[in-house]
């Protein structure tokens, strides 16, 4: 990207110091320090309930810390204007609103909200970013038809793309395979490994599915109850014993066949069910 | 990857500009509307005779029923439905909710129960005395829904609706109850709470024209965040928008707006919800259309209400306030409708 080459002593380093995240009295995150290396891709997995989207948001500036930073490069976003955070980090929610009758183009030209001003008129940058955005999801032939007419996975491309126009060095995907099969689960996740090694970008999600986090994830973020069970590159960090003790399955972890990455295979049912009813 | 030398295709202009031909149709259908408001009444006047009396300095007594009456009265119109069409727009925005309107943010119920305890208590006699209870029981009620639906610095659309709707039925049963202890009150207050342009002289309308002006234009400047906002205040958050911010600003526009209508012409319902509809059925949801859209279809309908009004029961005539409220009925069941499908 145009805006990647004028700074190059940007890592996009993602990073907390003791970071405290509530809602309202309950305390989700707490004290958490935590450092998601730049130009990478990294996947937070975790349990149910276990703050991942919360850690998301709060990483996101969806949700002030309660105590404790969150720094970009080192600077704390809390404290960086709204615009300039968003020419630098872009986010899709896990359900985002889709508006009434609104176009792709129209839905993806909104990504360039934070690049434009109040009369500023648009500009062949921000179509060409549009295009971009619409070509690299797959949505070109789609840009005229209504967002909230499309299947799932249409949409949830359609989002994406309206991320990419953001055209942020940094992305942040909230369970972005949510409520789509698996070949479109597949796409995404394709589309996101893309981004990373072909433009550079610093991509965090949150994914349920552990095999595809281990797949597509330089990085690996396993939270239990709001504090890291593990950190690190999923060939190193994810094993049976992990996975025991943070999802409580007993499991064999193997060589994906296809990629060498790890493979969570829980174990047959009627001895997981054994082992239940004796412990 | 960006490709930066390549330009914007041909024959995609930027969507406003598109739309420029629509907005002279609305234009020109809205002199219409206005000329008609000025030659229709119990008394018609010839359209030669208008003109007359607009640059000629007739004395007629047609002229005069021009000049006199007519010309205050559409003039008004054009400023009270231009403020409650912008208004409704920019309440819609900043709550996501398709239904809603200064009405809905207890608006109306506001001025309307300063009003009549104004009356009450102090003896008021003339619209132009209500003026400012108007505007501040307009403001205190909408501040005070504002207060009701504050969360964590920031405010819920939902207890926004909910607010402003309990807040409505309160106001308007007290109403109620001082008009029916007091004759004198009920006689007074009755036809302003009706809501009219008629019997109003333009000194009503020069001292809100400010607040109006200040009120248009910050509902045109958060018109791109209004658009994000569309996205759900996440997404809208992450592009940038000071949702917060913008929803307190947006907040402030509707009071300016829609208090100084109700205080020029009396609670005035459904063009506020009316209008933005309008203009989506031909412009969409962008708000940067929407909004000068709504600056034309706002006294578009007002106007047309209000010379309906005057030719339907003629030579008597209905006030506008009644006209949009049994014209908006309907429109609100359809709108319902189609919201909850």
């Amino acid at each position: 990207m145009t805006a990647r080459a004028d700074r190059p002593n940007r890592t996009n380093q993602l990073s907390t110091h003791g970071l405290d995240l509530r809602y309202g009295d309950r305390l989700v995150i707490g004290g958490l320090d935590l450092v998601l290396p730049g130009g990478a891709v990294t996947a937070i997995v975790g349990p149910n309930a276990c703050g991942k989207s919360t850690l998301l948001r709060g990483l996101s500036r969806l949700l002030s810390p309660a105590a404790g930073t969150v720094a970009l490069d080192g600077a704390d976003i809390h404290r960086m204007p709204a615009r300039s955070l968003a020419r630098r980090m872009g986010l899709l929610p896990q359900q985002p609103v889709t508006p009434e009758a609104i176009t792709v183009e129209a839905l993806v030209r909104l990504g360039r909200y934070p690049h434009q001003r109040l009369l500023s008129p648009w500009s062949a940058t921000d179509q060409a970013a549009v295009d971009e955005a619409l070509e690299r999801t797959g949505t070109t032939e789609l840009r005229d038809q209504h967002v909230d007419q499309l299947s799932g996975g249409q949409r949830q491309r359609a989002w994406i793309a309206l991320a990419l126009a953001q055209d942020t060095e940094l992305l942040l995907l909230d369970e972005p395979t949510t409520f789509l099969d698996l070949r479109h689960q597949l796409d995404v996740l394709d589309l996101v490994s893309d981004l990373h090694t072909e433009s550079g970008r610093t991509v965090v999600m949150v994914l349920h599915d552990l095999g595809q986090a281990a797949r597509y994830a330089d990085h690996l973020v396993v939270l239990q109850e709001g504090r890291p069970a593990a950190a690190g590159p999923p060939s190193e960090v994810l094993d049976a014993a992990l996975v025991k003790a943070v999802f409580d399955v007993d499991c064999q972890v193997i060589p994906d066949p296809e990629t060498g990455t790890p493979l969570v295979v829980p174990r047959g049912r009627a001895r997981r069910h054994a082992t239940a009813v004796a412990g | 990857m960006l490709k930066t030398q390549r330009t914007a295709v041909a024959g995609q202009l930027p969507s406003p500009v598109r739309r420029i031909p629509l907005f002279l149709l609305g234009a020109v259908a809205l002199t219409a509307c206005a000329a008609a408001s000025l030659a229709l009444g119990s008394r018609p006047v010839p359209l030669g005779t208008v003109l007359d009396a607009l640059f000629h300095h007739a004395h007629s007594r047609d002229a005069v029923v021009v000049t006199g009456l007519r010309v205050p009265r559409t003039l008004i119109g054009l400023a009270v439905g231009a403020a409650l069409g912008v208004a409704g727009a920019v309440a819609q925005g900043v709550t996501r909710n398709p239904l809603a309107s200064p009405t809905t943010l207890g608006i109306n119920a506001g001025a309307g129960f300063a009003v009549v305890t104004a009356i009450y208590a102090l003896h008021l006699t003339h619209p132009s005395q209500y003026l400012w209870f108007a505007f501040a029981g307009a403001a205190a009620a909408a501040l005070f829904a504002q207060t009701l639906a504050r969360r964590a610095g920031d405010l819920d659309p939902v207890r926004l609706a909910l607010g402003g709707t309990v807040l409505t039925a309160v106001l308007v049963s007290w109403t109620s109850a001082v008009m029916l202890a007091s004759n004198r009150t009920l006689d007074e207050a009755r036809f302003w709470l009706a809501g009219s342009l008629s019997g109003r002289t333009l000194d009503v309308l020069y001292p809100v024209l400010p607040l109006i002006a200040v009120g248009l234009v910050i509902a045109l400047a958060i018109t791109p965040a209004l658009n994000a906002l569309a996205l759900g205040d996440e997404t809208a958050q992450a592009l940038g928008v000071p949702v917060a911010r913008i929803r307190v600003a947006g907040g402030l526009s509707v009071v300016l707006l829609a208090g100084s209508a109700v205080a020029v012409a009396g609670p005035v319902a459904f063009i506020g919800l009316a209008a933005p509809h309008l203009v989506r059925l031909v412009f969409g949801n962008d708000h940067r259309l929407l909004v000068p859209g709504c600056l034309i279809a706002g006294p578009l309908l007002l106007l047309g209400a209000d010379v309906l009004g005057r030719v339907m029961i003629a030579p008597s005539e209905l006030e506008v306030g009644i006209v949009t409220a049994f014209l908006g009925a309907p429109l609100l069941a359809v709108l319902a409708r189609k919201v909850a499908r």
